[in-house]
């Protein structure tokens, strides 16, 4: 028991670190964007983390959460008039809303049934944003108010590093704490086997939907922050191909690894902006190393590193 | 009338090609449980080439053959290379592993080849056939036949040679296949080199009428996995009525209520039919042992 919470403090605390010393060598603020980029991604990556790898259900289309809460930010202080801090936390709302009315039939679905269901939900959000453009700008996307939090205007690359750098601080406490709740137990039981958790007493409907809920809260959450940040939106946020990059960095991470999440968000994200040196050869040398990877670490960089670590050390 | 038929017609060629994606899926995932969401780069691949080697002055039906087999290659490397080595890894790592490759693919395809839109010529003229009074492209009836011959094809394959039985036999089950003496990698990769050639078929049909580019694929991947979930996942009858579905739905739907949620229509009906009959409309319900 002490032992777990020594690691999970562990965790934290190097997590905590690194985010307080990279600025010292960063050597110019388009690294503090790289960097809060990660930070927003591996946020959105460590709540689809909970969906996948503690409870065991896949998404596809979980960039709908995270476009509902950029489209949130943005909408909400132009066309409804409410400041942007109350936005953000209707963002977040409604996508627990959304997730929960749509959560208890979908989760029904197994395996590459639920895949499609959820790919289906996403395309249909992604639809209605980049449509009704009267609300959303359409196809070319629409600018974001600053957010303003007790008269102090929130913006410039350096102070959102620190903000999203915060924001990832709690978003993985609260996950690692979750594993070593009763409702984290749960997620676990059900993703090792449904039957046998429903047998033992596991009310498998309503943990998948908590999971559910917990990861669209997440993912909304670091919608609106990129929103904030690049104080521009546009539709490819909430697209097919923004799902596809969250769950590749879950499952390139290490399916219910917190730690796994920021270490695939840190790779799938930096890995583009070094690859625009290759200029035309981005994308292949990306899909390779996606497909390198996915073949020789099968369980993710994080699971598979420690394990090879802990072997050396033992021998 | 003219109207109702016209829809129809769209809708059924869009969807005949819809149905040789889902097609491709199904033969991939009966041979081996993947879920290949590479399969659009193989349609994308058959338009691509075919453009450009008609370009160099190949005679269509030729530059046809060299994308089809193109394709093929392609198909068998990526079995090759990509999927036999990452043998019994879980289904998301698989889905990922293709993902990439299906990066890859449009990544290749962009240096190769270009980023602009291309465009076959028709296969026979431009001059709509009026058919009651509804006006339709020639190249639409070559969609169809084309779908129905490969279709055609396929099932005399599977049903009436010794090596489609064999396919049949692993996609029924892998070890009892195995068992009985069937290479079964020999057969997996007979899978995807077929199914490529599929999609690559599908690409040249219908490259005339939507154009192509070297991005295509990814939008016929999710319209083609819908359409195969659609039908029930592994069940090619039911891939080619889901796909056929889907084109007549997105046709109708663009036609008659709003044009610009056209995409939309398809996956709320998956939606609503995934929710009364979670196994898609002809799938079996799979009882799990414990």
């Amino acid at each position: 028991m002490r032992a777990l919470m020594n690691q999970r403090f562990l965790t934290l605390a190097v997590l905590a670190v690194v985010i307080g010393i990279l600025p010292f060598v960063f050597p110019s603020s388009y690294y503090f964007r790289v960097a809060s980029l990660v930070w927003v991604s591996a946020l959105a990556a460590i709540g689809l983390n909970i969906l996948m790898g503690q409870a065991g259900q896949v998404s596809l289309g979980h960039a709908a959460f995270f476009g509902i809460g950029a489209y949130a930010v943005a909408i909400g202080p132009v066309h409804l008039g409410i400041p942007s801090w109350a936005a953000l936390l209707l963002g977040a709302g409604l996508s627990a809303l959304l997730a929960f009315l749509v959560g208890r039939p979908i989760l029904r679905l197994k395996g590459h049934y639920l895949a499609i269901a959820t790919l289906g939900l996403g395309v249909l959000v992604a639809l209605v944003i980049t449509t009704e453009s009267r609300w959303t700008g359409g196809p070319d996307g629409m600018p974001v108010e600053r957010l303003t939090l007790f008269g102090w205007r929130v913006s410039g690359s350096y102070t959102w590093y620190w903000v999203t750098g915060g924001l990832l601080l709690i978003g993985t406490w609260i996950a690692l704490n979750l594993d070593d709740t009763p409702t984290g137990r749960a997620f676990r039981a059900l993703h090792d086997s449904e039957v046998a958790a429903q047998v033992v007493g596991v009310d498998v409907a309503r943990f998948k939907l908590q999971a559910f809920v917990i990861a669209a809260v997440y993912a909304s959450l670091a919608g609106s922050a990129l929103a904030f940040m690049n104080g521009f939106i546009n539709p490819d946020q909430a697209g097919f191909l923004h799902s596809v990059e969250l769950v590749t960095i879950v499952v390139l991470g290490g399916l219910g690894s917190v730690v796994g999440s920021i270490v695939g968000a840190a790779v799938l994200i930096t890995l583009p902006q070094v690859l625009t040196v290759f200029h035309e050869y981005e994308h292949l040398l990306l899909g390779l190393i996606i497909i390198v990877s996915m073949i020789f670490m099968r369980s993710g960089i994080v699971p598979t590193l420690s394990s090879l670590f802990l072997r050396k050390a033992r021998s | 009338m003219a109207e109702f038929l016209q829809f129809l017609i769209s809708g059924l060629t869009v969807g005949a090609v819809y149905a040789l994606v889902a097609l491709g899926f199904t033969l991939i995932y009966n041979a081996s449980g993947v879920v290949n969401f590479a399969q659009g780069e193989f349609v994308m691949l058959g338009g691509m080439v075919t453009v450009f080697a008609s370009a160099l002055g190949v005679p269509l039906p030729l530059a046809a053959l060299v994308a089809i087999v193109v394709a093929m290659v392609i198909g068998l490397l990526l079995h090759r290379l990509a999927i036999e080595p990452a043998r019994g890894a879980s289904a998301v790592t698989l889905i990922i592993i293709t993902i990439g490759a299906s990066i890859l693919l449009r990544g290749l395809a962009a240096i190769v080849f270009d980023k602009q839109f291309h465009k076959l010529p028709a296969f026979t003229g431009d001059t709509p056939v009026d058919l009651l009074g509804a006006a339709i492209q020639p190249q639409s009836f070559w969609v169809l036949g084309g779908a129905a011959v490969v279709v055609l094809a396929l099932y005399v394959f599977l049903e009436h040679t010794l090596l489609g039985k064999a396919v049949l036999a692993t996609a029924a089950n892998r070890l009892a296949a195995r068992l009985v003496g069937i290479n079964t990698t020999t057969i997996m990769a007979l899978a995807f080199g077929g199914s490529a050639a599929i999609g690559a078929i599908a690409g040249i049909l219908v490259t005339p009428i939507t154009l192509t580019s070297y991005d295509v694929g990814t939008l016929l991947a999710l319209k083609g996995f819908a359409a195969a979930m659609l039908g029930g996942m592994g069940n090619p009858v039911g891939a080619v009525v889901g796909g056929l579905l889907l084109g007549l739905l997105e046709a109708f739907g663009a036609g008659y209520l709003s044009s610009t949620y056209k995409d939309a229509f398809a996956f709320l009906v998956i939606l609503i039919v995934l929710f009364a009959a979670p196994q898609g409309l002809f799938g079996r319900r799979v009882v799990e042992r414990v």
